[in-house]
């Protein structure tokens, strides 16, 4: 990891910390929540997309083996919370290797297809398999989360549970990314021919981080379970892999800051939006909430049409250009 | 010491037949040439030695041990180094990231460290870095050491690519084309780069190239495709005269 990253890391820390104080209204913190779940599954999406190169459409189904797993084993098994995660994480990782050792033979177009195709697959599932999924009705009652005897049970808490994990998470993909196994995947994604001819095994190296970021989407699926304790098939369908597609390009593939940023933004906009919906409501000038989503679409589109290489790119550039205006004293010799 | 035996190797894609019969021993410190107008096959049968492919049929035993069938790094781990035609250096890597690559591919370090990144990976990491600075110091490039490949000139790309292979430490050192677009001057400095890592790291090398001048000033045996098919196989001297080769290349007299 650089220098950089431990301060960014520091930054975002502090930021978490302090956040709390300035957000009364537990709505918003529950929303802060979700940013929280969404940026772990979009720091494993980043590592297989923009470090490895390869593109995956079946992340939300990663994330409901995840959700499911926990929900039935705690709920109609009575296992542990933990316990039911860790079996969620290992069911993850064998699911992940079976679909990505076929998958991932396949490049671009079609590997999203054959992504996309799994993960349509397992939305059925969850939907039909009503004796074990509970079908369209979902599971009830998932008990509480407890941390060495703290019972997880109030927003708050979750904000800082889950923040804390996506940062430890984010700390794991920072290391990964500048060890050797990283420089491998970057040295596939420039050229696959160089990369095998040096030594790297190509194959293994692109299913190994397939199963990485299937389990990043599985812990945050885990953790969406014990803190909503409902799930039903609803929010894990092709749409989801799709969003988290979006959110890890809309902040930036090339770094795994990207999709902090990138999951962060997308998470929190429609709720700011509604905001300032409410804003404009106070002030007497009244529109139907239609007008946020296409606000929304928007502000994507201007996005992708102006910073195709993302949001941290864009902040890049525009800090590069404001260097140009600074003067700086002559040094007088 | 015998290095590498190629028996008759055959190579189709589809219904075209790419290599026929193709037979090759190469002792160790040899300095051979495979050449060849274009389209002969030359690339695919380092392609076939290299495991980018298999080999519809023969046999390719490398070090004694039969390499046909298995997969690129596998091949590579058995110290077998190769470059490319167009040279393919990681542009978005630096020059001392892209001789770190093999190297970083043979630290022990696991998993667990790569994500907990602990003392001892932190050391191996120094000392692949370290060893990376060395071969570049040795190549001349020590000024580029931090400078993305794509800034550099050609011939310096070249000079990468080479010292990038070399960090695999090879026994054989496969070079497809490294004259290919240099101008005289870059050729010059070329062969006394390829004579010199020859001594140094006591290479047996086999290189594809068009250039006559790099074939010919380099070169103590040079084997000649066409269509696939071996026509002629000696010294520089024999090949210049062969009435096959002249025909090869030439076409036919009248």
């Amino acid at each position: 990891m650089e220098k950089q990253d431990y301060i960014w890391l520091c930054v975002l820390a502090l930021v978490v910390a302090v956040l709390p104080l300035a957000i009364r209204n537990d709505y918003y913190i529950g929303v802060c929540v979700f940013a929280a779940l969404n940026c772990l599954a979009c720091i494993g999406l980043s590592l297989l997309m923009g470090y490895a190169g390869q593109i995956s459409l079946c992340h939300a189904a990663f994330i409901a083996i995840g959700a499911y797993s926990s929900a039935i084993l705690t709920v109609k098994a009575g296992w542990s919370p933990w316990t039911a995660m860790g079996a969620g994480i290992g069911f993850t990782a064998i699911i992940a290797l079976f679909v990505g050792v076929p998958s991932l033979r396949l490049k671009g177009h079609y590997l999203a297809m054959a992504t996309l195709g799994f993960g349509s697959i397992l939305h059925i599932v969850s939907v039909a398999a009503v004796p074990l999924t509970g079908g369209p009705e979902g599971i009830n009652n998932i008990p509480h989360l407890n941390l060495f005897g703290l019972k997880l049970d109030t927003d708050k808490h979750w904000f800082y549970f889950g923040w804390s994990m996506a940062i430890l998470g984010l700390y794991f993909a920072l290391n990964l990314i500048h060890s050797r196994i990283g420089r491998g995947l970057r040295a596939i994604h420039g050229s696959e021919d160089a990369a095998c001819s040096l030594g790297v095994n190509t194959a293994a190296s692109k299913i190994l981080i397939f199963i990485i970021s299937a389990v990043y989407s599985s812990v945050a699926g885990s953790f969406y379970a014990y803190y909503v304790r409902y799930i039903d098939p609803g929010p894990f369908d092709i749409m989801h892999s799709i969003l988290l597609v979006t959110m890890v390009a809309v902040g930036g593939m090339h770094t795994i800051w990207g999709a902090v940023i990138g999951s962060t933004i997308l998470t929190l906009l429609p709720t700011f939006l509604s905001y300032v919906s409410e804003y404009f409501k106070e002030i007497g000038f009244e529109y139907t909430p239609d007008y946020d989503i296409l606000l929304y679409g928007g502000i994507l589109l201007s996005i992708m049409l102006f910073l195709p290489d993302g949001l941290l790119d864009g902040i890049n550039r525009l800090r590069n250009k404001l260097a140009r205006f600074v003067i700086y004293p002559k040094k007088t010799t | 010491m015998e290095l590498l035996r190629v028996n008759r190797v055959n190579h189709f894609f589809g219904g075209l037949q790419a290599v026929r019969d193709f037979d090759l021993t190469l002792r160790e410190g040899e300095l051979l040439a495979l050449i060849g107008p274009n389209g002969a096959g030359k690339t695919t049968v380092f392609n076939l030695i290299s495991g980018f492919y298999k080999p519809s049929e023969g046999q390719i035993l490398f070090m004694g041990k039969n390499t046909a069938g298995l997969r690129p790094h596998a091949v590579t781990a058995l110290g077998l180094a190769r470059t490319f035609q167009n040279i393919r250096l990681w542009n978005s890597m630096t020059v001392l990231e892209n001789l770190s690559i093999s190297q970083h591919y043979r630290l022990g370090y696991g998993f667990i460290g790569s994500i907990l990144w602990n003392k001892s990976v932190r050391e191996s990491e120094r000392a692949a870095r370290t060893s990376a600075e060395e071969l570049l110091e040795v190549l001349g490039l020590n000024d580029y050491v931090d400078e993305y490949p794509k800034n550099l000139p050609y011939g310096l790309q070249r000079r990468v690519e080479i010292g990038r292979a070399l960090t695999i430490k090879p026994k054989l050192l496969l070079l497809d084309e490294p004259a290919a677009g240099m101008n005289p001057n870059e050729i010059d400095q070329l062969i006394e780069l390829i004579r010199w890592i020859r001594e140094k790291f006591k290479l047996t090398i086999w290189l594809i190239e068009h250039q006559m001048r790099v074939v010919m000033s380099l070169c103590e045996r040079i084997k000649v495709l066409d269509f696939g098919e071996t026509i002629a196989d000696g010294t520089p001297a024999e090949i210049r005269n062969n009435p096959r080769v002249i025909k090869a290349y030439l076409g036919d007299e009248g």
